[in-house]
């Protein structure tokens, strides 16, 4: 599998490790909601389609990307750097 | 002062070796006596940052992915977003870096004593390299003076094109011998001179 990392461009799958679920939204660390906890640390929805994952370019420039895959073909239909995507959802400074 | 040791020891081994039917097909050296500085800004510092180190080293940088420049013994270039390798003969190249990147700029590392440099040059140099790490060595992919970040197993390596059949190889002091062996077992092939 190849994926094309927006500063390195394609990579052997190699150098990259696999950092988990990105569609997962963490409760406010003060919640004492047991469900919304449980579904962050163990629900996963596995689907059969696209699905947006966060992965480590540690073999390269060492960010944080996050690609959407799609879990039957493999194909990679976008990658982009973690920080940016997180800093545009939140509305937060670049 | 005392004078650095190379990690390459007994394994470094100057003369002709491998197949020299076909002629010396890669020269392979260890270059010494640099100064290696890794400089990575802030997300919003970067120009500000390449223009310091312009001003430093007198190599001035755009921010593009993997850009670099060389002028003789210097060198500079991006392998990450915002992170630079400095590499000089001069031995207060740090200090330099230092008078005119403050940390709201970026941070300073002087990697001299953690990294070992190996230059590969010669006609089947794209050859060689390419079997030891999975990215493209031609020339319309790895223009002259860019820099990358790859991986040899676990052997992190950033490697500069010098010219067009030229490399200079950044690895881990602690994996350098392991990784020269390597590269006098992939140059074999080819027949290669050791300087």
């Amino acid at each position: 599998m190849i994926i094309k990392c927006p500063y390195c461009g394609p990579r052997d799958v190699i150098e990259f490790t696999y950092q988990g679920d990105a569609t997962r939204t963490r409760p406010e660390p003060g919640s004492a909601d047991q469900e919304a906890w449980n579904r962050y640390v163990f629900d996963r929805t596995n689907p059969s389609g696209a699905h947006r994952e966060f992965w480590l370019h540690g073999g390269g420039c060492r960010q944080h990307l996050l690609v959407t895959r799609d879990m039957t073909t493999h194909a990679i239909s976008s990658v982009a750097f973690a920080r940016d995507a997180v800093k545009s959802a939140t509305g937060e400074r670049k | 002062m005392a004078e650095i040791q190379s990690p390459l020891g007994k394994a470094y081994v100057p003369g002709d070796h491998g197949n020299a039917a076909g002629g010396v097909g890669v020269t392979i050296r260890e270059r010494r006596n640099l100064s290696i500085i890794q400089v990575t800004a802030w997300s919003d510092t970067i120009p500000a940052v390449l223009t310091a180190i312009g001003s430093a080293t007198g190599l001035v940088l755009q921010n593009k992915a993997g850009l670099g420049r060389v002028a003789g013994e210097k060198s500079v270039f991006g392998f990450a977003p915002g992170r630079y390798f400095i590499v000089g003969a001069t031995p207060e190249l740090e200090l330099r870096l230092r008078s005119v990147i403050a940390p709201d700029l970026a941070t300073i590392i002087d990697l001299t004593h953690g990294r070992t440099v190996i230059r590969v040059s010669g006609p089947r140099a794209e050859w060689v390299l390419s079997k030891l790490f999975a990215i493209d060595f031609s020339e319309h992919a790895f223009p002259i003076a860019y820099g990358r970040a790859t991986l040899h197993h676990d052997i992190h390596t950033n490697i500069q094109r010098i010219d067009d059949e030229t490399f200079d190889l950044y690895v881990f002091r602690t994996f350098a011998r392991s990784f020269w062996q390597t590269l006098g077992h992939a140059a074999e092939e080819v027949g290669y001179r050791v300087e």
